[in-house]
């Protein structure tokens, strides 16, 4: 990290794409309803990422996540993600 | 042998990316390996023409390195399976099949957490019509899409294979499936 750079705190929240067989999610899905905790109608088991980017602005911060989640976090035959920014 | 860390490789005939777990399969299953130092020299031997199989961990990254399309994925039962496998040739018109009777019945092992192969329907569709299907479980033991066991690249150079065909090479092993698998490269050449 050079003087002029800030670090930005990132979440990175990944499922897989409707359409993709989620047996995890629905097992949980089962348990939750035999349970009687409530009635969910579905359930998606995904990954969650935190990313700490130095980078010199805000922009720059965002277009490094959108090519880390892209080239390497996901896989888009299978993968759908989304990001945000976080406070400390 | 090529080491993950080189960037280039020397003059061979064919290059196996064999099975394992690389990187210990963090993140998704040969995801970390796709990007390791030696893949861009593998995506250069591909675009040259050059022949490759990936079995099982190998399969997984070549998908992952987008050389074959879909993607693998964790079996349906959420089960590690070590087991035979009856096996469909589909396509023996390969230089990895060419020693396979059309639509013989195989035997290979499987050994995998992560053999479930998922496609999109126009994937599927594209690789049926281009006869890109070369081997097809008779029994599906982890959901794959269609049955797929194993699948070619568009210039049918690269294969793509869940089962393991060196683990079947020899009658003590249950299977010489594998042998003549191998005989048919050798042969092809």
């Amino acid at each position: 990290m050079t003087s002029e750079e800030t670090t930005f705190r990132f979440k990175v929240e990944v499922v897989l794409k409707n359409g993709v067989l989620d047996p995890q999610g629905e097992a949980i899905k089962q348990s939750i309803n035999i349970n009687r905790l409530g009635n969910v109608l579905e359930a998606k088991q995904g990954k969650l990422f935190e990313l700490s980017v130095s980078s010199k602005n805000i922009e720059y911060a965002i277009k490094d996540v959108e090519k880390i989640c892209s080239d390497l976090l996901t896989n888009s035959v299978i993968e759908d993600y989304k990001y945000y920014e976080v406070s400390e | 042998m090529i080491w993950h860390k080189e960037t280039t490789i020397p003059k061979i005939d064919l290059l196996v990316l064999p099975g394992g777990f690389s990187y210990g399969d963090y993140l998704r299953c040969g995801a970390i390996a796709a990007k390791s130092p030696i893949m861009n020299a593998v995506k250069k031997f591909y675009d040259d023409g050059g022949f490759i199989i990936g079995i099982c961990n190998g399969f997984q990254i070549l998908t992952e390195a987008k050389i074959l399309p879909g993607a693998l994925i964790p079996n349906v039962n959420q089960k590690f399976i070590c087991k035979d496998q009856d096996l469909l040739v589909t396509n023996n018109t390969t230089l990895f099949t060419s020693g396979f009777k059309n639509n013989a019945t195989i035997s290979i092992p499987i050994a995998h957490h992560d053999g479930r192969y998922f496609l999109t329907n126009a994937e599927l569709q594209e690789l049926e019509q281009n006869e890109r299907i070369i081997f097809k479980y008779k029994n599906n033991p982890n959901g794959s899409t269609g049955d797929i066991a194993g699948v070619s690249s568009k210039n049918n150079r690269v294969l793509g294979m869940m089962p393991h065909p060196e683990r079947a090479v020899d009658q003590d092993l249950g299977s010489v499936s594998g042998l003549t698998f191998f005989r048919s490269i050798i042969t092809g050449f």
